[in-house]
């Protein structure tokens, strides 16, 4: 392989420097891009969207618990990606991305669980039930949760991403199960998907176009907080490497 | 300008404020974070450079 196709390989950005280059220069436009498209998402929907039929203005918590269910299942996925690149190449930008990822992750799935209790509640007069989709979700909160407190558990960096992870690709079982409980059991509370690509199934576009924007929108602040939180575990790598050797030359 | 959420007011604004709550939260750690480890690095760095 060439030197320029090196250069414009993906794989350039597993070296740190690079990665921290390119992603500082891209990261005030997705801080901004995640901004705007939250404010016009979050406003359109909640001020300029009518109440449902059936769920009254319940109906607006569907701009915060529908982008973030979508994002705590795809953060898991991402991790995984990252995961597997980690144990196949061992790249270490790859598993501190995965490791960034991790809280990102459990804070979405927080926000799915919260926002669906509130919501539960008046709609189904009871704020949580053991349904397949509602406890597969609590599941992949306690797999986020776990993930993270392995990584804070061990002190060689590199055995921590390898039993992280292992831990990934064992949840990753629960993060597909999140998507496709309903479908697979067929019963319990919890509705059908709101968005999908059988357009029958999707709701009415008139929640449906603020509800694309606010996907949008978690999705770039997701991003933008996984480049900014790799960059922070890139640091923090290096800062270990050079205490490390500060104490081995005294 | 606030809509009319009706018997359904607390429900809504609970679940605004405690989702805005958790992403301020967590952008403001990630930020804070952040900044300390960049801080600290380039000190570091200046230290080892000094040092030789």
């Amino acid at each position: 392989m060439s030197q320029i196709e090196k250069n414009s390989s993906l794989w350039s950005y597993a070296n740190p420097r690079k990665f921290l280059a390119t992603t500082e220069r891209v990261m005030p436009f997705l801080w901004g891009a995640a901004l705007v498209c939250l404010v016009v998402g979050l406003v359109w929907g909640f001020f300029f969207t009518p109440d449902d039929y059936r769920q009254g203005s319940t109906v607006k918590i569907i701009y915060l618990h529908v982008p973030s269910a979508l994002m705590a299942i795809n953060a898991w996925m991402m991790m995984l990606v990252a995961s597997l690149i980690w144990l196949v190449r061992r790249h270490h930008v790859s598993a501190l991305a995965a490791r960034a990822a991790g809280p990102v992750g459990a804070v979405m799935t927080l926000i799915a669980l919260v926002t669906g209790a509130i919501w539960g509640q008046p709609m189904w007069g009871t704020w949580w039930a053991w349904d397949p989709r509602l406890t597969s979700f609590l599941i992949l909160f306690l797999f986020y949760l776990g993930y993270m407190a392995l990584w804070a558990a061990i002190d060689d960096p590199d055995t921590a991403a390898d039993l992280t992870a292992v831990l990934c690709l064992v949840g990753s079982v629960f993060a597909v199960l999140s998507r496709y409980a309903v479908n697979f059991w067929n019963q319990g509370l919890h509705q059908g998907a709101s968005l999908s690509m059988d357009a029958k199934e999707n709701v009415d576009d008139v929640f449906y176009l603020p509800l694309l924007v606010c996907i949008a929108g978690f999705v770039l602040l997701f991003i933008a907080l996984v480049f900014y939180r790799t960059g922070t575990e890139i640091r923090a790598r290096r800062i270990r490497a050079l205490l490390a050797r500060e104490r081995a030359g005294a | 300008m606030m809509p009319d959420l009706g018997k359904y007011t607390d429900t809504v604004l609970t679940a605004y404020a405690a989702s805005i709550l958790l992403l301020a939260l967590l952008v403001a750690l990630s930020l804070w974070r952040g900044r300390r480890m960049r801080i600290e690095m380039e000190q570091l760095e200046a230290r080892t450079r000094r040092n030789g």
